[in-house]
């Protein structure tokens, strides 16, 4: 509890120091307005938009374009550890329905920029010891509650936000691997050499919550797809399953949708109907991830 | 009447000659000191590479992350732990034998706890971004308690080398005059005006006492916190309440074995049979079955506990241990490199000055391998099984580049040894004298 308290005091600190670049933000947002009334000629059809600062403003279809925004360094930094607001994310993995299919890491290596042997998501040949017989499981990040990376992280780089979802930075990140020793689950992976297209994405602003590109020398871990979840979509890994394997949602509206059906149920109902579990309960991490136990009935 | 000081025909200006006779730049230094260097800047080339390539470069991946640059960093500040044993627990329990191989003792410590701190920097994936530490440090981590404590126990010994030192640099700057010009400067400025006064001399005894209290909780902290990087996590084979006191203790065998070995070494080549006496490597000797004892004691805890239960991660790690996957290892360090060893001690004629050095150095090779032991298989055994990576992260081999560098850590020990042991002299001079007219006004 003690280090929970102190963990969100820190956060606060940090937050607060962020109120500076805050500052940046504000002028960052100006710049998307300014990029919008560029342009001239107005095609009369309007719409209404939000800003960052949660203002509604009326712009011509033909004023839109991509801010700079989201090219400015020191707003995703902020918006990365913000994370969320009202927000707590939880993933639900029915293992009965797992054929290791592997679309999931594949689409997370690719979105990630990872190279074949690194896995934010990995997907493991398990024994059942008691029945003798094995099955898939796919193993991302458990985004604990209680997470151990975070607390040995010396520099934190490594975060836990308000929505749930635990985030590196590899700006900061130092390369010391001691929350690789620490992760019970084998979440995290490193770069060990130069990352994958480092030449190409040498020019690409550094989003967090993507966690693109890659650094040499720094820790990489699934992150919910943070990125995906700030406009609403389900994370990469989720949406590219085709055999309904993963359930994600928010946790405070007790719904999680299918990532293949596109179905949305009760959290609650599917995790008691299915005496869900989650990993290693007894080392007090409290995932965020949830299991479904696999079934003999293979569907 | 005590057997190791045989200095009683002795005067007082022989002794100085003996003592001060080091303090030179000889061929022989040159020659030493030229090969040091040599093989240091092969060993950096290494680095450079790493530097260029990552830590890609070394054997270590996803599943053993920490690999002998973490074992070699524990190995050298358990190792520089000895200073605080010898100079200040048996210092201040008026245990005289020590006052002549004490400074050696402080002379390892502070060489190994300075190049301890750069161990964890070849460590690094981004060794250039080491200031985060201390902009971005907090106050949970353990990397940062083990960074505030090796920065002060390093600062403590080199106080505890120089403070007690004074009347010594005096003498160096009174005696040697055909020294280089910057070495007499050097002198008189390190002397602070040292004139052998009653009060100089007892403001230093009340500093070094004050020292002598500080470095023990600093000490054992270095050394805890060190064990603290593995014990906090919850990993089987690290996840364990004695980790502390276990290389705390472990820490002492491998600082004995170093001290002896530096004995030998400065005893046969500045030739001070008289005052490192065969009877200091008996009583090195003693105290190292005695620590090696208490090793031996946290072992069999360590081991014996999860390994009596039946199916639990600890007791599956512990029997890969013991007739496992790295039992080879396992045994000839335990044995050959702990418990043979000190048994053989036990014995008078080991304890003589030849046969305890080549002892010390095979208690010295294993408590490295012991570290190595300690750090590597716990993570080779992850909760969750090792699928779909390069066959090769099932195992882990260190490559040249990670030997080399890991070499180059003792060289500069070496180094640091070799030039502070030629700008003072290595046996405390005024404390010899003070016990030599002690000894006569009996």
């Amino acid at each position: 509890m003690n280090m929970a308290n102190k963990n969100d005091k820190s956060r606060r600190r940090f937050l607060q120091k962020l109120g500076i670049a805050g500052a940046s933000t504000v002028a960052g947002s100006a710049l998307l307005l300014q990029g919008c009334s560029d342009s001239n000629q107005a095609s009369g059809n309007k719409v209404k938009v939000l800003t960052a600062d949660n203002k509604l403003v009326e712009v011509d279809v033909a004023h839109l374009k991509p801010g700079d925004k989201i090219q400015d360094l020191s707003y995703l930094q902020k918006r990365g550890r913000e994370g969320i607001p009202g927000k707590k994310f939880v993933m639900v993995v029915d293992l009965a329905k797992c054929k290791n299919a592997r679309k999931c890491m594949k689409a997370c290596q690719s979105a990630h920029q990872l190279k074949p042997e690194m896995h934010h998501l990995n997907v493991l040949e398990m024994e059942d010891p008691v029945k003798k017989t094995s099955y898939w499981m796919p193993k991302t990040c458990q985004h604990c509650d209680n997470p151990p990376c975070v607390s040995v992280c010396p520099v934190d780089a490594t975060f836990k936000r308000q929505d749930g979802i635990v985030l590196i930075d590899n700006e900061r990140c130092i390369g010391c691997r001691f929350c690789v020793a620490a992760c019970p689950y084998s979440a995290r992976t490193f770069n060990w050499t130069e990352p994958k297209n480092s030449d190409k994405m040498a020019d690409v602003t550094y989003d967090m919550e993507l966690n693109v590109p890659q650094k040499k020398g720094t820790v990489t871990k699934c992150a919910f797809s943070a990125d995906q979840l700030r406009y609403g979509k389900l994370p990469y890994c989720v949406s590219a399953c085709p055999n309904g394997v993963y359930y994600f949602g928010d946790q405070n509206e007790d719904l999680v949708t299918n990532g293949t059906t596109k179905k949305t149920v009760r959290l609650s109902h599917l995790l008691e109907e299915n005496a869900a579990y989650t990993l290693m309960p007894e080392l007090g991490t409290k995932p965020s991830v949830y299991y479904l136990p696999p079934r003999e009935s293979e569907g | 009447m005590n057997e190791t000081i045989a200095k009683e025909h002795l005067s007082e200006e022989q002794i100085d000659q003996d003592l001060l006779k080091n303090v030179n730049w000889g061929g022989k230094f040159k020659l030493w000191m030229g090969f040091l260097t040599v093989s240091l800047i092969i060993c950096l080339y290494y680095y450079y590479q790493q530097l260029q390539n990552g830590l890609g470069v070394t054997g270590l991946h996803d599943y053993v992350s920490w690999g002998i640059y973490i074992s070699n960093f524990v190995f050298f500040v358990a190792t520089s732990l000895i200073g605080m044993l010898v100079s200040s627990v048996l210092g201040m329990m008026k245990v005289d034998w020590v006052r002549p191989v004490s400074r050696i003792a402080e002379l390892v410590a502070v060489a190994f706890a300075m190049v301890a701190g750069l161990i964890i920097i070849t460590d690094m994936g981004r060794p250039d971004r080491l200031l985060n530490v201390f902009i971005h440090g907090r106050v949970q981590s353990p990397i940062v308690w083990d960074i505030a404590v090796v920065v002060t126990y390093v600062a403590i010994s080199a106080l505890l080398l120089y403070i007690p030192m004074l009347p010594d640099i005096a003498l160096c700057r009174d005696k040697l005059n055909n020294v280089p010009k910057w070495q007499q400067k050097m002198y008189q400025r390190l002397s602070l005006g040292w004139n052998n006064t009653a009060k100089q001399f007892r403001l230093m005894n009340r500093y070094t006492r004050m020292l002598l209290i500080l470095i023990i909780p600093i000490a054992l902290s270095i050394h805890t916190v060190t064990s603290w990087l593995f014990a906090m996590t919850l990993r089987s084979g690290w996840d364990s309440p004695i980790f502390g006191p276990y290389f705390v203790s472990g820490a002492f065998v491998a600082g004995c074995a170093a001290v002896i070995i530096a004995m030998y070494f400065f005893r046969s080549n500045y030739k001070l049979k008289d005052y490192i006496t065969s009877d200091h490597f008996d009583r090195m000797g003693k105290l190292l079955v005695l620590v090696a004892l208490v090793y031996v004691y946290f072992n069999i805890n360590e081991i014996i506990v999860p390994g009596y239960k039946a199916n639990t991660a600890d007791a599956k790690h512990v029997h890969e241990m013991l007739y496992g996957h790295d039992s080879v290892m396992f045994w000839l360090v335990q044995l050959g490199g702990l418990v043979i060893p000190f048994l053989l001690i036990l014995f008078r004629p080991m304890r003589k000055p030849l046969p305890l050095t080549i002892i010390a150095v095979i208690i010295l090779a294993g408590a490295w391998f012991k570290r190595v032991l300690i750090v590597v298989p716990t993570q080779l055994a992850p909760y969750y099984p090792i699928q779909n990576v390069p066959e090769a992260w099932s195992g882990y081999s260190p490559t040249t580049p990670e030997i080399a560098i890991t070499i180059a850590s003792f060289i500069l020990v070496l180094m640091i040894i070799t030039v502070l042991a030629k700008l003072f002299p290595v046996v405390p001079i005024w404390e010899v004298k003070e016990e030599m007219n002690h000894n006569n006004n009996k």
